[in-house]
């Protein structure tokens, strides 16, 4: 059994999943047989905050801390919940679903050892629909704890008890922002509520929810199980644990892979994603999908940690990098994600439902070859406007200015070449 | 004061009109839509918190979900029909209009673009004959496009129907499509 890479220990070359009985003789629900009845929900949350782990959904928040916000002087008879953001969407995220198709026990046994720590009596999987293998996976395994005494009334004959559902969501991109995915548990439109109250206090129904995504969860028994000093100790720098790194676009060996967290950009790029493709140079990448800022070759000896990658302007985000090669046209790169998220938008609120549109015009027009000087100062104005955070409901209009404020930034050439008219060998002649 | 005798009438026999259309509807769902549905219900605080999975399991029966059913599910839950509508064409894998046999989500997020989605669905366009949102006139396929599908190591991909397909080509959507006619036959 690999202590080093916990998530992932279970992970088989040919990607079948391990069943009830495989995880269990590896070691599986001893955290649960180690905790339940045994530590307090107290003990747990300590234990959590002690380790350092950082939600692995994107924004990197402080799992103990968010959930210490939820209150422990609960009325018998009232609900709590907890949530798991099972809604992968993120464009060039692809980590949670290897976690759930290889590994669903570790998933449950991490979720019913969070619920024990806030101790909600209702949890739910709240996954995007195309995830058919998962979603079922997650079922049967869900059903064998029940059979297996970890789930339902009474866990391992203690007076805890805890109802787990897998809810398959009906699409859009916002239900992963986390109260849009509770407004769509509820059965409305997915739009994001304002905050305060926070879902801690005030979540599903009213009553106090917990959202935090898989590879957040994932962690918690390990880290239960194991304490907080051998989490920290997993970690190459000042943030802890391990972290599922990807990477797509045009190198030789695209994947993903768990590694201690702040191994260097380079070693993620050169040593397990093999490099770039014969013929293609690396031009920049996106560090942690869709919605976070370009780096560029000078930033390859980063450490991939929040903080690091943070301070050079761009965000660790999921992990999992995006990689632009010289033979792929930046504008082209920019509309892509811009257009993506102008279509995802929930048009809650004006910024993001009118301003998208707006922006992925103008990069129509520059990249078709119709774009005026202009149309740099307009985006300009967009991305001060719409890039801010405070003038939309949430963070989706404000992520999507990451790419292309950071993209005319790093590759203002390609635009202006765009605009004198001088074409783009990349999008006439290129694969797009 | 008179005016208002017929207007009051008007409405009461409106009111009458749309409650007898409503009981109507209750013949509208099956047996075991409502079952399905009543079952969801039951782990919810109130009706309408069910209205997403009830959508999802009337078009499980049918492919898609029409006016009548979406008046027969919001009758169902007490709620108004346009507020489930609102609902319904929220989501984009809620089909307001009937779908193919199986419909077919081309990925066309990043990952999928720098490696040739553009040129790949064009490929599956030519090869079905239909543009995304569209049907094939035999009813086999529906072409949609659809945000990142998690797999981008495997870029490009697509799902069609429940199947992942993972570092799609031209070649492997011709031999995927190649036996459909095509072309609006």
């Amino acid at each position: 059994m690999s202590l080093d890479r916990p998530l992932t220990r279970n992970v088989r070359p040919d990607r079948s999943p391990t069943d009830l009985a495989a995880y269990e003789a590896n070691g599986g629900y001893r955290g649960l047989h180690g905790a339940i009845g045994k530590l307090t929900p107290s003990d747990c949350l300590q234990i959590l905050k002690n380790s350092n782990l950082r939600g692995r959904g994107g924004a990197g928040f402080p799992t103990g801390m968010k959930w210490s916000f939820v209150p422990m002087d609960n009325p018998s008879g009232s609900h709590k919940y907890l949530i798991c953001n099972a809604d992968e969407m993120e464009p060039g995220t692809f980590k949670d679903r290897l976690l759930m198709e290889c590994d669903p026990h570790q998933l449950i046994e991490g979720m019913i050892l969070s619920a024990y720590t806030i101790q909600a009596d209702v949890a739910y999987i709240f996954i995007r629909a195309e995830y058919i293998k998962a979603t079922q996976l997650l079922r049967e395994a869900i059903a064998a704890c029940h059979d297996k005494g970890y789930l339902g009334k009474n866990i391992l004959g203690t007076d805890y008890s805890l109802e787990m559902h897998v809810h398959v969501s009906a699409g859009r991109y916002i239900c992963g922002e986390e109260t849009a995915l509770i407004s769509a548990l509820e059965g409305k439109r997915a739009n994001p509520r304002a905050k305060p109250p926070f879902p801690q206090v005030s979540g599903l129904w009213g009553r106090p929810t917990i959202v935090n995504n898989v590879e957040t969860l994932c962690n918690v028994h390990h880290i239960i199980e194991r304490g907080a000093d051998w989490f920290q100790s997993l970690g190459l720098t000042a943030d802890a644990g391990t972290k599922m790194y990807g990477v797509s676009g045009r190198v030789k060996n695209p994947g993903c892979w768990e590694l201690p967290i702040g191994t260097p950009v380079r070693e993620i790029l050169e040593d397990y994603a093999g490099g770039m493709e014969d013929g293609y140079q690396l031009r920049g990448f996106l560090p942690g999908g869709g919605s976070t800022d370009f780096l560029t070759t000078e930033h390859l000896d980063l450490a991939m940690d929040y903080d690091t990658i943070g301070k050079a302007g761009s965000r660790m985000g999921t992990g999992t990098m995006i990689i632009l090669d010289d033979k792929t046209c930046p504008v082209g790169f920019v509309k892509n994600l811009v257009e993506f998220f102008a279509r995802e938008s929930c048009g809650f609120c004006t910024p993001c439902r009118d301003g998208l549109p707006w922006c992925a015009q103008v990069l129509d027009d520059i990249e078709q070859g119709r774009g005026l000087q202009e149309d740099m100062d307009t985006l300009a104005r967009q991305v001060e406007f719409i890039g801010a955070m405070g003038n939309t409901h949430c963070a989706l209009a404000p992520g999507a200015m990451e790419p292309l404020a950071s993209g005319m930034k790093y590759f203002r050439e390609d635009f202006q070449r765009h605009i004198d008219g001088a074409g783009c060998p990349w999008c006439d002649g290129g694969i797009h | 004061m008179s005016d208002l005798i017929p207007i009051v009438s008007v409405a009461e026999a409106a009111l009458s009109e749309e409650k007898a259309a409503l009981s109507g509807l209750n013949a509208v769902l099956s047996e075991a839509e409502l079952t399905a549905i009543d079952r969801e219900i039951s782990h919810v605080p109130y009706r309408s918190a069910a209205a997403i999975d009830a959508l999802k399991i009337v078009q499980s029966h049918r492919g898609w979900v029409s006016d009548e059913n979406l008046r027969a599910i919001a009758h169902h839950l007490e709620m108004s029909a346009a507020e489930l509508e609102g609902i319904a064409t929220f989501y984009n894998l809620i089909f307001r209009r009937p779908v193919g046999n199986k419909v077919i989500l081309l990925c066309n997020s990043i990952s999928c673009w720098i490696k040739g989605c553009d040129n790949l669905q064009k490929k599956v366009s030519e090869q079905l004959g239909v543009d995304l949102g569209q049907t094939t006139p035999d009813n086999r396929y529906t072409l949609l496009p659809v945000t990142c599908l998690g797999a981008c190591d495997k870029a490009p991909v697509m799902m069609v129907g429940d199947d992942l397909h993972e570092d799609v080509t031209e070649q492997a959507v011709q031999t995927l499509f190649g036996d459909h006619g095509g072309g609006g036959e």
